[in-house]
């Protein structure tokens, strides 16, 4: 089960959301499988192609993701993903 | 009444103003600290919807059945699998790369008919239409007018990298027949509810372009239509200001070769009289910043034969707001008007005296009364 902690600026979307275990090989898999969880959450972290939005970030255990138009990038049992955004702008 | 509540979609959050005696009052900060690229009530049944511009989390659209106290988000548009959008601007001659089409942003939420009270439009970057049959729980791309041959060939961005369809006018008589404005390609008619769609853009000119009359190319900002006469129609043209009084079929240049009423993005009509119309003009398409450096708005009361710089209420001092498209609305003698340099006025008699509500707003994106 890999381990998924999220930027808390999401819980403003999704209140009920915390850090949570996902069996999943990849991380598409975990996005479509926490997406079920928190119904709308995919939408926030990649477009309608599945691909991540530009200033999205995901890292797999602490490298970040390489795959960023599918998010083919593998879990193993014991992976952990963070999710957080790129903060900008004034 | 109408005219008693001020929406402004701004870079900060959407800020519901309401009228009090003779002021406004701050009621409520909605979606704070997210831009709201455009946010306005549905006519028909009192709802406000919302156009959201999150800069990580993509493009949301909210609505709210309580006048703003708390809001419910609704799945934003999905531009189907296989849409394709050209990259970069159009030579003719010359095929452009193609990319998967991807929602990049709201422009223009608009209700349908009252004889269709299901029906919502979308307008978005990068240039779909999209239109809801259950008020918002689905929205399906106008397939018609996305598949129309000029699109890949002739549509351009205009300011954004994508076409954006950011005006949407329903006939008050015929609810099937829409027009939209989308810039860069110019006006669209459907007389059919969006089966069929085609270039109404006799008229207008692109002057920066080789084949300036072009049909399809056309670099509208805004598009408006009189309620009680929807065959007179106006808009904010990049190269002036142009009107029609055949629903489309031909336009008029009717804006000053000099200015002040030229060039600018907001373009109002009267409710009623079809001759009168209001611009706020900026420099130019190079400077863009307030016409001669002092803020302005011109009025027409004679069909754009003359233009009036209406400038009571605004400072006398150098000036350098733009105001956006979305951002001058008006409910029967009341204007209002925001600028990117986060200035709200208003006026109570159709622009011949103004008055600041507040110079201390984020830079405002919309402008609507409720």
């Amino acid at each position: 089960m890999a381990r998924v902690r999220f930027t808390p600026h999401l819980v403003r979307f999704f209140p009920d959301l915390r850090e949570c275990e996902v069996d999943a090989v990849s991380v598409r898999d975990a996005v479509r499988e926490l997406d079920r969880r928190f119904p709308g959450l995919a939408a926030y972290l990649v477009d309608e192609r599945g691909a991540l939005r530009k200033h999205v970030v995901i890292f797999v255990d602490e490298r970040a993701l390489i795959d960023r138009e599918a998010l083919g990038d593998p879990l193993g049992p014991a992976s952990s993903v963070y999710v957080f955004q790129a903060l900008s702008g004034g | 009444m109408r005219g008693d509540t001020l929406l402004l979609g701004t870079r900060k959050g959407l800020l519901i103003y309401e009228r009090k005696g003779s002021d406004w009052r701050l009621a409520r900060v909605a979606h704070s600290g997210t831009p709201v690229a455009y946010a306005s009530v549905d006519a028909r049944d009192g709802a406000m919807w919302a156009c959201l511009d999150h800069g990580h989390w993509g493009q949301k659209l909210s609505r709210s059945r309580d006048r703003g106290a708390t809001w419910e988000e609704l799945a934003a548009p999905r531009y189907p699998d296989g849409t394709e959008i050209s990259d970069g601007f159009p030579v003719p001659g010359t095929e452009r790369p193609r990319k998967p089409a991807t929602l990049r942003y709201l422009w223009v939420f608009q209700e349908g008919g009252r004889d269709e009270p299901e029906r919502v439009y979308l307008g978005t970057e990068p240039g779909g239409l999209f239109v809801s049959n259950d008020k918002g729980a689905s929205f399906e791309l106008v397939r018609a007018l996305w598949d129309h041959p000029s699109r890949l060939d002739a549509w351009a961005g205009g300011g954004r990298d994508q076409p954006g369809i950011h005006s949407i006018v329903v006939d008050p008589r015929d609810s099937r027949h829409v027009l939209v404005a989308i810039s860069s390609a110019g006006v669209f008619e459907t007389r059919d509810g969006g089966a069929t769609w085609n270039p109404r853009n006799r008229g207008t000119t692109v002057d920066y372009s080789p084949t300036p009359d072009a049909e399809v190319g056309q670099d509208v900002h805004c598009l408006v239509a009189c309620p009680a006469a929807p065959d007179r129609l106006w808009q904010q043209n990049h190269f002036g200001i142009w009107k029609s009084d055949d629903g489309a079929a031909n336009w008029i240049k009717v804006s000053q070769p000099e200015g002040p009423a030229r060039f600018g993005f907001p373009i109002a009509v009267d409710e009623r009289d079809a001759r009168t119309a209001w611009v706020v003009p900026a420099k130019g398409d190079q400077d863009r910043a307030a016409f001669a450096e002092r803020l302005t708005v011109c009025r027409t009361t004679d069909a754009g034969a003359t233009w009036t710089a209406l400038r009571n209420g605004f400072p006398d001092e150098p000036t350098f707001d733009i105001v956006y498209r979305h951002a001058l609305d008006l409910a029967g003698a009341r204007l209002a008007l925001g600028s990117t340099t986060g200035n709200v006025y208003w006026s109570d008699d159709r622009g011949e005296s103004w008055r600041a509500l507040s110079h201390h707003l984020p830079p405002v994106y919309s402008v609507r009364f409720a």
